[in-house]
């Protein structure tokens, strides 16, 4: 919960995060190394300073520290738990929704449990995802078309066995279709971050909503154009958001090209904790105003109503989150007690 | 192209260690990232560049992440070989990418002069020239959105912009900025269609004439490219220097988007 100066409450779903184990000890090979090291990069490079951790935190934190971070130093109501499966390069798995179901449990009322599925896992895939939706009531799933898996270096949201799988999830009721582009689609001579894959299936499943994480990038340019074609592609600020530090100019031109392309109620405020935390981003978001001159060249305003729809409405109505409710039922579970009084007192 | 370069046994002033290494440097430095439109050295990927006695060139080089796209990768490769084997001395390049999930792949292909195809084999389906082709025309894009703003911004109206010649656009009195703009935009000019001198000096990637009513809107339709490579270049540099520990880290270039990349590198 983030309270402002004035005293509005802004309820908070943190689209993108991660309990993830990238342990030397969970590495099976080098990849799994420099998988953790990149994301390491990523956080060394973007934090503030005061926020950076220890490598050997950041490759594996406990439960504690991430609910602390998500919800009680940081301004988290809700937090979708995004899996990475990687049991290629790890061998439990980097985190997988197993892992992560173990926070749901903890924490009913605080966390959204996403799934996973990988077309290239046949029809055992299929039943797994079945079950698996079954299990944990699944509403939305996260892909990595650039997983690894034995000879295959990636998928295609267009392959034939792609669709098998977005007909299964939404049969399922699975709706939100968070994916993320990574490197090394094969074939290896075209653009391996090509995006119009999504542009295909979004068209193809009209009752589905895909949210691209980190909004397209690198290839912010031809997601833009896309997501302003597709009225059920969304845009997961994760990656974009923490340059509201290091480069803040970039960052007021990327978010007033995403609000005049996708508009402010498709896109998604995403930590992508533990590679970021909520406290310094949020902090930042909502001091943040986009410079007169970059308004003038595009029009777009980061207003109070837009905030407060980025950091946890566009979520809400994707995940059919009751916001008043869900507050209920957090401040019932004494989940706003370490709040200054006014916030949590009922009314 | 390089390697089997013959012998300059001619009776020409033989250059001295360390204005060829300097040549070598200047070679890298026209090499482009594809996809961010900016030379390798000022990039800081490359690592060496050494010339031996036998004046063979041994480049190495390594990229922001360890999963940097393998054909960026193998093109950067390629072209640096290409443009210091183009050197009239040099008798052989060898070029060495260092910590990438393709390292070894892309090295042994680069060692047998291989084409990217004939190193990936059964992993590619084709040449990157349609890739090669696709970021060209988006560095045409940038280079001249960001010409146009600044001629924009100097004042001059749309239907001058759009009606000006190459020549003219060539002649108009401009700050050192956009000389700058200029030259690059000049640089790209032909991936749309090689231009005659009479040409004009603004045409879409399709190789359309500019509308004076319609300039707004285009420059607005481009913007986003601009941003795009400016933002990716932004994420490259800062992880290149957080992986690799650089002593300097990337310096902020300029506030202004349009602002072309540093050119300077001493090596």
């Amino acid at each position: 919960m983030y309270r402002t100066a004035k005293g509005e409450e802004i309820f908070v779903i943190d689209g993108h995060t991660h309990f993830w184990d990238g342990s030397p000890a969970n590495q099976k090979n080098i990849h799994g190394k420099q998988f953790i090291d990149c994301f390491y990069a990523y956080h060394s490079n973007l934090s503030p300073p005061s926020e950076k951790w220890e490598k050997e935190k950041f490759e594996k934190y406990d439960a504690k520290t991430m609910f602390d971070d998500l919800f009680v130093t940081g301004y988290d109501d809700m937090a979708i738990l995004q899996p990475t499966y990687l049991t290629d390069f790890y061998k439990n798995g980097f985190n997988t929704t197993e892992r992560n179901s173990a926070m749901k449990k903890s924490h009913p009322d605080r966390f959204i449990l996403n799934g996973a599925f990988d077309p290239r896992d046949g029809t055992k895939g299929l039943e797994d995802l079945h079950a698996l939706s079954e299990k944990h009531k699944l509403k939305g799933v996260k892909l990595y078309t650039a997983e690894w898996r034995g000879e295959s270096k990636g998928y295609k949201l267009t392959d034939k066995a792609s669709y098998k799988y977005l007909e299964a999830a939404q049969k399922l009721g699975i709706k939100n279709i968070h994916v993320h582009k990574g490197p090394t689609i094969i074939p290896l001579n075209r653009d391996a971050f090509d995006v119009a894959d999504i542009d295909d299936v979004a068209t193809s499943f009209q009752d589905l909503n895909f949210i691209v994480e980190h909004c397209g990038l690198p290839r912010l340019d031809d997601f833009c154009w896309i997501a302003t074609q597709e009225t059920n592609v969304y845009a997961g600020l994760a990656v974009a958001l923490p340059f509201i530090h290091t480069r803040p100019g970039y960052f007021a031109h990327v978010i007033s090209e995403l609000l005049f392309w996708v508009g402010p109620d498709k896109i998604l405020y995403g930590s992508d904790y533990g590679i970021w935390t909520p406290k310094w981003l949020i902090d930042k978001f909502m001091a943040f105003e986009i410079p007169a001159d970059v308004t003038k060249e595009t029009g777009s305003v980061l207003s109070m109503e837009t905030k407060t729809k980025i950091l946890g409405l566009n979520a809400a109505r994707l995940y059919d989150i009751d916001v008043e409710a869900q507050k209920k039922k957090i401040r019932m579970g004494r989940g706003y007690a370490h709040l200054p009084e006014a916030v949590h007192a009922p009314r | 192209m390089n390697g089997d370069a013959e012998g300059s046994d001619g009776p020409r002033n033989r250059p001295t260690h360390d204005s060829r290494q300097a040549e070598v440097w200047a070679c890298l430095q026209g090499v482009m990232d594809p996809e961010l439109d900016e030379s390798v050295t000022d990039l800081n990927f490359v690592t060496k560049a050494d010339v031996d006695s036998k004046n063979r060139v041994h480049i190495e080089f390594r990229l922001p992440t360890y999963w940097c796209a393998a054909n960026f990768a193998f093109l950067m490769a390629d072209d640096m070989r290409r443009a210091v084997g183009a050197l009239d001395w040099v008798e052989g390049v060898g070029v060495v990418l260092g910590e990438h999930m393709y390292a070894d792949k892309i090295n042994a292909g680069l060692a047998e002069g291989l084409s990217f195809q004939a190193t990936f084999g059964a992993e590619a389906d084709g040449s990157l020239d349609e890739l090669r082709q696709t970021f060209l025309v988006k560095a045409f894009q940038r280079r001249q959105v960001a010409l146009l703003n600044h001629l924009i911004a100097m004042g001059h109206s749309s239907a001058t912009i759009v009606s000006l010649t190459l020549t003219e656009l060539g002649r108009l009195p401009v700050d050192d900025d956009g000389e700058k703009l200029f030259l690059r935009y000049l640089e790209r000019r032909a991936v749309v269609g090689q231009p005659g001198a009479a040409a004009l000096a603004f045409v879409d990637a399709k190789g359309v004439h500019l509308k004076a009513d319609g300039l707004a809107g285009y420059v607005s339709d481009l913007r986003r490219v601009g941003i795009n490579v400016e933002f990716n270049g932004a994420l490259c540099r800062g992880l290149l220097s957080a992986r690799f520990d650089l002593e300097t880290p990337f310096a902020p270039k300029s506030k202004t988007l349009s602002a072309p990349p540093d050119t300077q590198h001493v090596p």
